[in-house]
């Protein structure tokens, strides 16, 4: 018998990223945080140790379930000075691969460009996601999601006070 | 350029009036390019400059290359075991000889005509060696280093770029060597720079990053989240957000002037934890008895009241001009370097001590990220903030003045009051007017 996420296409992959990407976009974040596993984390490695381990390695963000709910809160309040007023943002998502199906997870890359826009300022994020995702009742959830950037610093960005 | 600045407008940029308590700073030092122009000359090319830190090159060999006041510098460990900082340009024709990041090298060769160098900076080969002259003479040839040299203070790696310099690393850091000490005596061998660096710019003026970073009195304002979050994470007591919200200021850190333009807010225990012995119970039940017995161990190495000031203290030191050490709930090391007077660079990155073991370093990790850094609780706000001044003093030319004279005239400070700013902008008033350039030398306890 063939496992659950091997049976996964490419097409829903995308259409679970692209929908994630709305959901950031239109700053839906609680129904965003729902996408996640009950244990999750969210991660953004720092720019010279984009394969490092948070545990071992100074990270950018390094979110489990709490503290990406409480970033959520807090993004959604109204003490997040730095998205006061919100930010626009815009996501491109491309080049989307399953890798490493196995029983009921599999490893999903894909490359994005993340715009913020915001006081006459444009800002672009360049990397690539690696997202877990679990097959559960029919529907697909998040289990690890990093955000690996290619830049070099946040040179000029200065900060990801959105969520990548 | 420099020489353009009128020395009676210079002299009005910072105006410190002891008699009746006020002191207010001219708009102007952050956005005008001949002040930028003159800082350099005056500030960041004569004071002792953070470069780096001894972990970071630990073998004959290794290097790290970065920009240190503007210069890009590689520093290496030769193999005397000696650390050196070589400006990063071949002697040739200028090119950057190493354009890694980090690594351990045998030579640098600069790929241009091929000149090699070794480690410690000697000029160790030359394509077609014969076709120069006598008077060509290698040996003057290596890479430079900074002329007013290069000194260590407890693993830390200052440099200085004047090539005049006649003051001691240590005779500069004065008071401020009290507080590295405290720093340094975290770890019963040395301390290390943990891998990964938050390197980002910040669209303002690096003086406003430095105001910003000891000051007291925006945590409760700026920082409402990051205190709302400790409290729901329980990693912080509700009474003491409270108290820090309350008007009372008697119980509070005192800020000190620590002598050359350092200062510190204070140090004092804080109620978040720190991963050096000093547990709450965010940290969870189970580690309580081994918080218990870091603490014992550091008892009796350092004595009582030395490993309460160690462990359980929490305090910001700021060394002049650009250097800043959070030793809090983790400890960072923080640099900035002015692009532009709108722009600055900022490099950071956490220390811990060597012998830590892997849970108490991922704690400092996860302490560390959520307040500090681009993606934390705190820090992006306090870029936000820094920020919007910067926006604000395009109405410089209408609103002429900022205040900073927040608890003058008042018998005991708190780090709520800006004594610890003050002492920034004394030395940097001191340093920018006079006529001559002047010893870096301040009276201490200013
Ligand atoms: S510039 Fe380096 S060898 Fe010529
Ligand atoms: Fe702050």
């Amino acid at each position: 018998m063939t496992s659950a996420a091997k049976q996964i296409t490419r097409q829903q992959v995308e259409d679970f990223l692209f929908h994630e990407a709305a959901l950031l976009d239109e700053w839906r974040l609680s129904e965003w945080l729902d996408l996640f596993t009950k244990t999750c984390g969210y991660y953004v490695p720092p720019t010279d140790v984009p394969e490092g381990d948070h545990h071992t390695s100074l990270f950018l963000i390094a979110d489990d379930r709490e503290r990406l709910e409480s970033r959520v809160g807090q993004l959604m309040g109204r003490f997040v000075h730095a998205e006061h007023p919100r930010s626009r943002t815009r996501r491109l998502i491309s080049n989307v691969r399953i890798r490493e199906p196995s029983g009921d997870t599999l490893r999903v890359t894909s490359n994005f460009i993340v715009y913020r826009i915001r006081l006459e300022v444009t800002d672009a994020y360049v990397g690539r996601y690696e997202h877990t995702l679990v097959h559960r009742d029919g529907g697909l959830k998040i289990r690890e999601r990093r955000a690996i950037l290619d830049l070099d610093a946040l040179r000029p960005q200065g900060k990801i006070s959105i969520l990548l | 350029m420099a020489d353009t600045m009128d020395s009676r407008r210079l002299s009005e940029l910072v105006i410190d009036d002891r008699e009746r308590g006020l002191f207010r700073v001219h708009r102007s030092v952050f956005t005008d390019p001949d002040i930028l122009a003159r800082e350099r000359e005056r500030i960041f090319d004569r004071c002792w400059i953070y470069a780096g830190h001894e972990s970071e090159v630990r073998k004959p060999g290794d290097f790290v290359t970065r920009r240190v006041a503007g210069r890009p510098v590689i520093i290496t460990r030769g193999r005397d075991g000696k650390v050196r900082v070589l400006l990063n340009t071949c002697t040739h024709r200028g090119a950057m000889v190493c354009r890694e990041p980090a690594g351990n090298a045998r030579v640098h060769q600069c790929f241009y005509h091929g000149w090699s160098f070794t480690p410690e900076g000697k000029l160790s080969g030359i394509p077609g060696r014969a076709a120069y002259s006598e008077a060509f003479d290698q040996r003057e040839l290596g890479l430079r280093e900074p002329p007013g040299g290069t000194s260590v203070y407890r693993d830390f790696i200052f440099v200085n770029f004047y090539p005049a310099n006649d003051v001691p690393l240590e005779d500069y850091l004065w008071n401020a060597k009290d507080y590295l000490d405290l720093v340094a005596d975290q770890s019963a061998g040395r301390m290390e720079i943990v891998s990964g660096t938050q390197s980002y710019t910040v669209r303002a003026n690096y003086k406003l990053l430095v105001e910003n970073s000891i000051d007291g009195y925006h945590a409760m304002t700026t920082h409402k989240r990051y205190f709302d979050w400790l409290v729901d994470a329980n990693a912080m007591d509700r009474m003491e957000t409270e108290f820090l919200r309350d008007a009372d200021e008697s119980r509070r850190f005192s800020p000190r002037a620590l002598g050359n333009g350092h200062s510190v807010p204070g140090r004092a225990v804080a109620s978040w934890g720190r991963p050096m012995a000093h547990w709450i119970p965010y940290f969870g039940k189970e580690r309580e008895s081994h918080f218990k017995e870091m603490y014992r161990n550091a008892v009796e190495r350092l004595g009582q009241e030395r490993a309460h000031q160690v462990c359980m203290c929490s305090g910001n030191l700021q060394i002049f001009p650009n250097l800043l050490i959070n030793d809090i709930m983790s400890t960072n090391i923080r640099t900035y370097y002015p692009v532009e007077p709108g722009c600055v660079e900022v490099s950071s990155w956490c220390l811990g001590p060597e012998e830590e073991e892997p849970e108490e370093r991922a704690l400092r990790l996860d302490n560390f990220v959520s307040f500090l850094g681009p993606g934390g609780f705190a820090s992006p706000d306090d870029i936000e903030v820094v920020e919007v001044c910067q926006r604000g003093y395009e109405t410089v030319g209408e609103v002429n003045y900022s205040d900073v004279s927040r608890g003058m005239k008042r018998s005991s400070l708190s780090e709520r009051d800006e004594l610890q700013i003050r002492a920034f902008w004394r030395q940097w008033s001191r340093l920018m007017n006079a006529e001559e350039p002047v010893s870096i030398h301040d009276r201490p306890g200013l």
